[in-house]
């Protein structure tokens, strides 16, 4: 693999790792004290837990644009070599791999639940008793409109694929496609298509995001589907939001990689922050294709 | 940026700011000492209080939340930052790279440890106090858990962020950093033994972190996931962490295969019998470890066809471990032996490794891990592979290289004292346990039958001997630090030892493989 | 090679007695019960033969490894080989321990299946954990009581001698008969325990929401007892089970007694 092996540029000392530390920390503590403050029982500060999250989400931000802004500048003076680029590359896949991973236990659960807990519940398989004994009146079905024990308030009613969910879909295969046309147009020097293809993924990815608010508040408010109504509600929740996160985390990368743009930071040749930020909004797209098919149509 | 052909800063700046792999890798083994002795002290605690029947030193309460402090310290903070110590140093020396792939964000995994482990830690003094519901966090009894669970989840999200960045790292320096003319098959099989971890952690770990998401969401939010009542299955919980917890312990071994198939070569001065097949085993250990996790659920009743799957799947691991240990007794074998100290706890691998893998086998088996399941039988299975697997790879690596490291040579006739007070203390404190768990004490309890309690007391005071023990270790690891010695050649061990690491001085320079060594001396040296 | 084998060999014989024979003379149990079900039998003998055959294959690599330590030393002026490869002796001892496993898998899975046979059950029996004590339901004769812990405060504390089954004691055993199949239906009422007694070969979960089952034959009058087996909580070493196995006669006589009145004064204290 490595035939030529080339000048290595090995980074002196830098603060923005223990800053990230620090900044981590922070957010560890203040989220966990702001979780606290919501419940019943304990008596956490709310200004505090928020302060302490604050500085945490603060330093956060602080630190990946200064990181950034330093691996920026070592690009521009020409430290890096084609060996450095590999490094980055790799890492970025393995990165998004990791990602992979987490929205696999997400699916997994999912499978899990209907597959099998659902199904036992039910009186089906190798626990026949459980449903004579614990819960003489359920009916497995999914989606699941009548939980097992009432504790947990049922939804009415579920989103059906074909409305914001098809919509949604449409819009973010096509950011999947503008975004490949900004990159041929980096690539060939077509600035202007550039920031106009790079407008259209970003408005999208926008546009899938308000979207996404206004179903959530439809479920909430009319539906009564909830993080905590029954099983539907935790899993369409868990794996719709943490998409939607992601969703939210590519579209602000997709923005500052904008700018970049409109400042004409990249070159044909040397640009592997649009590739990087091209390649995770690839694959926000396709776990969204994957809910979009077990989350709602199945 | 500037000029980087210089030693280390000064000062506290040094530790907190490198960028450099050594240091990286000397802080992550003074880390994961350091957490060595405070889970060490919780299971002293945890002897002390099983030294006899009754309750006479601590709470029942108390006692849970030290046996799950100290499976989350010694798993979390001893043992995997051990090796991933091990990966910084030795990684770059290894295939002839001037650091790690990613210098910078090295540093960043290796920081977020301390203040993972600070958060962690200080569970102890919050309302309710620390975790109490072992390191496997079992929904819903976590769920019910005190309120610093909230803690220990955020705490072990940080953890999984510090390891799949550490991981990244390492796959990525493995790809991309070997030096002309070391092709994978030439690479050294430490190395291979990482890359494959990695590649491990880097899959698992989110899977993890996965799971106390819906530990803090059924907790604070309402979902119900691990809640029959709102749809959900409390043994999903399990299936998600073992899906994690199993490759986990295999992250916990794959490193120590690395390590003592780096030293049996240069203590019978042979090569390493059947490398390749060495590496296939590596990974086909891997492979198979994601499709076993419910051996750790048989009393969890799952169907019989999906029993019998994880029971085959299972014993199938026998198979390429197996490889293994015949590879290395082939290694041994017509050799010319000498027993220098990490020659000592590689042996003593070999040999005790294999009874924690026996002793897994028998757990494989469904109808009679009916009967171990949750006794002191599987607390010693996984002592046997943890502490004289792990654990003696860990010191048998320490002692390899620490001349390498230190350019000073540590004091063998400790060393010596040290491996057998360990292996014997060792044998005494865990053997007993397959006794008690076979004749039926349940593990994580803080008191028993009448008994049980002579087999408890032998326990005991071996693991005090034990723990005492590791004191020796530390006297001998800080002299050798302070230079007081024989100094260290550059090969350090006679014969010439293979790899690119003996080619440097002792102690190696603060940059080392600035250029890239010679096609030749890679040829050679592999 | 041969006479260093025969060393271990003999070693390990030595030692293996030696162990039993002070363990038997001390009355110290060292091994798994054999119990008294079918299962439980079942499960003994796999157990002992899995014990047999890794203690075998132990005793040859072990002794291989023994034997190379004291034979090839340098001080003693060995000199290393160079072979560092063999395909067939590799082949070997790949297919060889595949062998073993596919022996051992037989039993293995005859007991699996066996295990989980619950047709043909002459009576059922509901087991719920609660945090700290049992509760067992016949479901066909309205018979129903909970099961808690009689180990005292003072005993646990030290300040009375510990009774010969401390821990192990309950103030209402459960109370089966002999030579019937027994189903037993596992849940929990808060979070999972497992309800476990050596001797009848049962360990299963009971989980909140979720029936279990499982069933024994229980070949012998007498008592067993044993322990919660998954951690539930700060009092999870302290949640024993007894069983008492009686006669069918004698145990029809107790069912009649029970529903003679019993249950009343059991409701009560419940309250
Ligand atoms: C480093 C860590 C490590 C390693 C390497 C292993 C290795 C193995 N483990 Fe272990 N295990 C743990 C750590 C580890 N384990 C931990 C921490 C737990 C408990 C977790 C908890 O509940 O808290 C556990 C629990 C555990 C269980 C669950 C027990 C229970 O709770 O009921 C089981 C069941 O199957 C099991 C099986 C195995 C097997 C089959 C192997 C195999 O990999 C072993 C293979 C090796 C050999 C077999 C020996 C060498 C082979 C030969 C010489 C070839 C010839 C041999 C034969 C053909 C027999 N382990
Ligand atoms: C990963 C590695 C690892 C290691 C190295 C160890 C090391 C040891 N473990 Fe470990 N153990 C686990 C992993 C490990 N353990 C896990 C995962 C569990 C399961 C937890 C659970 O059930 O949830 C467990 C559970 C466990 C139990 C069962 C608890 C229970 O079920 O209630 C016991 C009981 O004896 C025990 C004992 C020991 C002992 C005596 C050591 C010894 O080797 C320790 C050696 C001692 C020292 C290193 C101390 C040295 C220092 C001093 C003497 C002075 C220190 C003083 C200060 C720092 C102030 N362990
Ligand atoms: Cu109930 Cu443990
Ligand atoms: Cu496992």
């Amino acid at each position: 693999m490595t035939t030529k092996h080339e000048r290595y540029y090995v980074p002196a000392q830098s603060y923005w790792p223990i800053v990230g530390a620090v900044g981590l920390f922070f957010i560890a503590i203040g989220l966990a004290n702001l979780i606290h403050v919501f419940q019943p029982g304990y008596d956490t500060s709310l200004t505090k837990s928020i302060l302490l999250l604050g500085v945490g989400v603060s330093v956060i931000i602080f630190m990946v644009s200064g990181w950034f802004n330093h691996v920026i500048k070592e690009n521009m003076a020409g430290l890096y070599s084609a060996q450095m680029d590999r490094s980055f590359r790799q890492g970025m896949i393995w990165f998004i791999f990791s990602e992979v991973m987490f929205f696999a236990a997400f699916f997994g659960a999912l499978f899990y639940i209907r597959m099998f807990a659902l199904p036992w519940l039910g009186g089906e398989g190798s626990k026949p008793l459980t449903l004579d004994l614990l819960w003489p009146n359920f009916v497995a079905e999914w989606p699941l409109l009548n939980n097992p024990d009432p504790k947990y308030a049922s939804p009415n009613e579920v989103i059906p694929w074909h409305g914001i969910p098809l919509l949604n879909t449409t819009l973010l295969l096509t950011s999947g496609a503008t975004i490949t046309w900004a990159h041929w147009a980096l690539k060939v020097g077509k600035r202007l298509q550039l920031n106009l293809a790079m407008f259209c993924t970003i408005a999208l990815g926008l546009t899938f995001l308000g979207f996404q608010i206004y179903e959530y508040s439809h479920a909430y408010m009319d539906l009564g589907l909830t993080l905590d109504s029954g099983i539907y509600g935790s899993t369409f929740f868990m794996l719709t939001g943490f998409h939607g996160l992601h969703v939210t985390l590519g579209s602000i990368m997709l923005i500052v990689i904008l700018v970049r743009c409109l400042r004409g930071s990249f070159t044909a040749e040397n640009h592997f922050a649009f590739e990087a930020t091209a390649w995770y909004w690839h694959f926000v797209d396709v776990v969204w294709l994957g809910l979009f098919i077990f989350v709602y149509i199945l | 940026m500037g000029d980087h052909h210089h030693g280390p800063a000064k000062g506290l700046s040094r530790w907190l700011l490198t960028t450099n792999h050594k240091d990286i890798g000397t802080l992550y083994l003074w880390f994961a000492f350091i957490m060595f002795l405070v889970g060490g002290a919780f299971a002293m605690v945890i002897r002390m209080e099983l030294f006899q029947p009754g309750n006479q030193l601590v709470s029942p309460n108390t006692f849970n939340q030290l046996t799950t402090m100290h499976g989350l310290i010694m798993v979390f903070g001893a043992i995997m930052p051990a090796f991933t110590g091990f990966a910084n140093w030795l990684i770059p020396m290894m295939v002839g790279a001037p650091d790690m792939a990613l210098p910078r964000m090295n540093n960043w995994s290796f920081w977020i440890l301390p203040f993972a482990f600070a958060i962690l830690l200080s569970s102890w003094f919050m309302d309710g106090g620390a975790p109490n519901f072992g390191w496997t966090f079992y929904a819903p009894l976590s769920t019910q858990g005190p309120p610093s669970t909230d803690f220990f989840i955020l705490s072990v999200h940080m953890m999984g962020i510090s390891s799949i960045m550490g991981a990244i790292n390492v796959i990525v320096t493995i790809f991309n950093m070997r030096a002309p003319g070391m092709t994978l098959m030439k690479m050294p099989i430490f190395c291979w033994s990482w890359l494959i971890t990695a590649f491990l952690l880097i899959a698992v770990m989110p899977i993890l972190a996965a799971a106390v998401t819906m530990l803090l969401t059924d907790r604070n939010f309402g979902t119900s996931f691990f809640d029959a009542a709102g749809g959900g299955d409390p043994v999903l919980f399990q299936h998600i962490f073992w899906f994690f917890g199993h490759p986990e312990v295999y992250i916990m071994i794959l490193p120590a295969f690395g390590i003592v198939s780096e030293i049996l070569p240069t203590f019978t001065r042979k090569r390493l019998f059947g490398r390749v097949s060495m590496i296939y085993a590596i990974v086909a250990i891997a492979g198979l470890s994601f499709i076993v996790w419910a051996h750790h659920m048989f009393t969890t009743g799952m169907p019989v066809i999906a029993g019998l799957f994880f029971m085959y799947a299972t014993m199938l691991i026998a198979v390429p471990t197996g490889v293994k240990i015949f590879n290395w007794a082939a290694t041994i074998f017509r050799g010319a032996l000498t027993f220098e100290t990490p020659m000592l706890f590689a042996l003593g691998f070999v040999f005790l490794f294999t009874i924690g893998g026996f002793s897994g086998l028998m757990l494989a088996l469904i109808p009679a891990d009916i009967q171990y399941h949750d006794t002191y039988f599987v607390v010693a299975h996984f002592h046997y592979v943890l502490v004289s697997g792990a654990l003696f790879s860990i010191f048998a690596g320490a002692y390899y290289w620490l001349p390498k490291w230190t350019g000073t040579m540590y004091n063998e006739t400790l060393g010596k004292f040290h491996f057998w007070l360990s292996a014997i203390s060792f044998n005494i404190t865990f053997f007993p346990m397959h006794f008690m768990g076979l004749a039926g004490m349940p593990r994580r309890i803080p008191d028993y039958a009448l008994q049980f309690a002579d087999f408890n007391r032998i326990s005991s005071i071996g693991s005090f001997v034990f723990g005492l023990s590791q004191l020796l270790f530390l006297y001998i690891i800080i002299q050798a630090i302070r230079g007081k010695g024989k100094k260290a050649t550059d090969e350090v061990w006679d014969d010439h030892p293979r790899g690119l690491e003996w080619t440097l001085s002792s102690p190696p320079a603060y940059h080392t493989f600035e250029t890239p060594p010679s096609e030749k001396l890679v040829e050679e040296h592999h | 090679m041969h006479k260093a084998l025969r060393l271990v060999q003999l070693c390990c014989i030595l030692i293996g007695s030696l162990l039993s024979s002070v363990a038997s003379a001390t009355g110290l149990q060292y091994n798994m019960t054999r119990g008294v079900t079918p299962v439980s039998h079942a499960q003994y003998d796999l157990h002992m033969t899995v014990l047999f055959i890794v203690t075998a294959i132990g005793v040859l690599v072990f002794g291989l490894l023994i034997f190379s330590i004291f034979r090839y030393r340098k001080s003693k002026g060995a000199k290393a080989a160079t072979f560092h490869e063999n395909v067939q002796i590799e082949v070997i001892w790949t297919v060889i321990p595949f062998v073993i496993l596919m022996v051992l898998a037989v039993p293995a899975t005859k007991t699996l299946i066996a295990m989980e046979d619950t047709r043909k059950s002459e009576m059922t029996i509901a087991v719920t954990g609660y945090q700290w004590y049992w509760h067992y339901e016949y479901l066909n004769e309205d018979i129903s009581f909970y099961s808690n812990p009689a180990t005292t405060a003072e005993e646990i504390a030290g300040l009375v001698p510990k009774s010969g089954y401390y821990q192990l004691e309950v103030d209402k055993p459960l109370v089966v008969p002999t030579n019937t199949k027994i189903r037993f239906a596992f849940s929990a009422n808060d979070v999972i325990h497992a309800w476990w007694v050596p001797a009848l070969g049962v360990k299963r979960d009971t989980i909140p929401g979720f029936i279990n089952e499982s069933w024994a034959v229980i070949e012998e009058v007498g008592t067993y007892r044993g322990q919660c087996a998954e951690l539930c909580g700060v009092r999870h070493g302290y949640m024993p089970i007894v069983v008492e196995a009686i006669t069918p006669e004698e145990f029809e006589a107790w069912v009649a007694e029970q529903k003679g009145g019993l249950e009343e004064v059991i409701e009560e204290s419940e309250a």
